[in-house]
């Protein structure tokens, strides 16, 4: 049984979704390689990834680049946010331009954002200013380690 | 790890995503000036390098029935935290693993990672298996879930020169 937002795959897309997570080939008719190794046509493949981000059971395809390789700082952030100023203190927080994700969650900590700005000490800065324009902590959880194996998701 | 002007024109051009077309690579040189062959190299140098983490494509995780994410956390003893942190980010269905600074009094826990699943209770069960692989050595954890996007914005890095 497929939810409200569930796209019915058939068996061919869920094997482009699986096999096509990682490793698009670099090679001068990629689509045609990457076809071929699952048994189908490169224009049936250009077609069958093109009606999937159309209908966003894809979100992108293509290079996934690392943001702090591009220069970038980033910072997960959380704030106790008091429920009576939540719809105020969203607001505020949006505004920054720094803030590049924000997450209401199901914690006294309830509200979880990631700062991205172009320096390192722009995180400081902005974090900083967060906090006095919402008169609230802002806790800061920049990341020390990263286990990155892949990206697997099974269709 | 520097990027010199013509790679940012690189990022710039495919972040998007590439051309859905048979020459993706021929396409791509169109826009930024650049052969063929050395859009091809340039992006092997990237993904050698690590710039590029990854070629292909992005499952829309709610389209394909996992709809529920928790974010867990737990509290880990230092002196393991990092072998444990490496187990924790293999397994299949946690997509990010990260260490990180706890903030005590208020946070206890240095291990976050993402599980994904069909509903909270498949989450749960992932959870409970974390916890199994890590025994002792966790001291407490925890699961938050999200319950709104409250703003999301793409990663959009400014072109070169």
């Amino acid at each position: 049984m497929s939810g409200p937002d569930e796209t019915d795959l058939d068996d061919t897309d869920r094997r482009i979704v699986n096999a096509l997570q990682e490793g698009f080939p670099l090679e001068p008719r990629p689509y045609a390689a990457a076809a071929a190794r699952l048994g189908i046509g490169e224009a049936e493949l250009i077609a069958r990834l093109g009606a999937m981000l159309e209908e966003r059971t894809i979100t992108r395809f293509g290079p996934f680049y690392d943001a702090e390789a591009l220069g970038g700082a980033f910072c997960l952030c959380a704030m106790a946010v008091p429920e009576d100023r939540f719809g105020e203190v969203t607001e505020t927080v949006n505004a920054f331009p720094e803030v590049a994700h924000n997450y209401a969650r199901t914690h006294r900590l309830n509200m979880w954002f990631v700062l991205a700005t172009e320096t390192p000490e722009g995180i400081g800065a902005a974090a900083d200013a967060i906090a006095a324009a919402t008169g609230l902590a802002v806790l800061r959880f920049p990341k020390e380690r990263e286990f990155f194996i892949g990206f697997r998701v099974v269709a | 790890m520097t990027l010199d002007a013509v790679d940012r024109r690189l990022v710039a051009a495919t972040q998007g995503g590439l051309p859905l077309d048979p020459e993706p690579y021929a396409r791509v040189g169109e826009a930024v000036g650049l052969a063929e062959a050395e859009v091809i190299a340039r992006l092997a140098e990237l993904k050698a390098r690590g710039v590029i983490r990854r070629i292909g494509l992005a499952p829309n995780h709610y389209r394909l029935g996992m709809a529920a994410n928790g974010m867990s956390v737990w509290d880990l003893d230092d002196a393991c935290a990092a072998a444990l942190g490496a187990e924790v980010g293999a397994l299949d269905f946690v997509t990010h693993a990260y260490l990180r600074p706890r903030a005590l009094p208020d946070w206890p826990y240095n291990l976050f990672a993402m599980i994904h699943g069909a509903g909270r209770g498949e989450v749960e069960a992932k959870r409970a298996e974390i916890a199994a692989i890590l025994g002792d050595a966790c001291r407490g954890s925890d699961i938050l879930y999200s319950t709104r996007i409250l703003k999301k914005t793409g990663l959009r890095l400014k072109g070169g020169d």
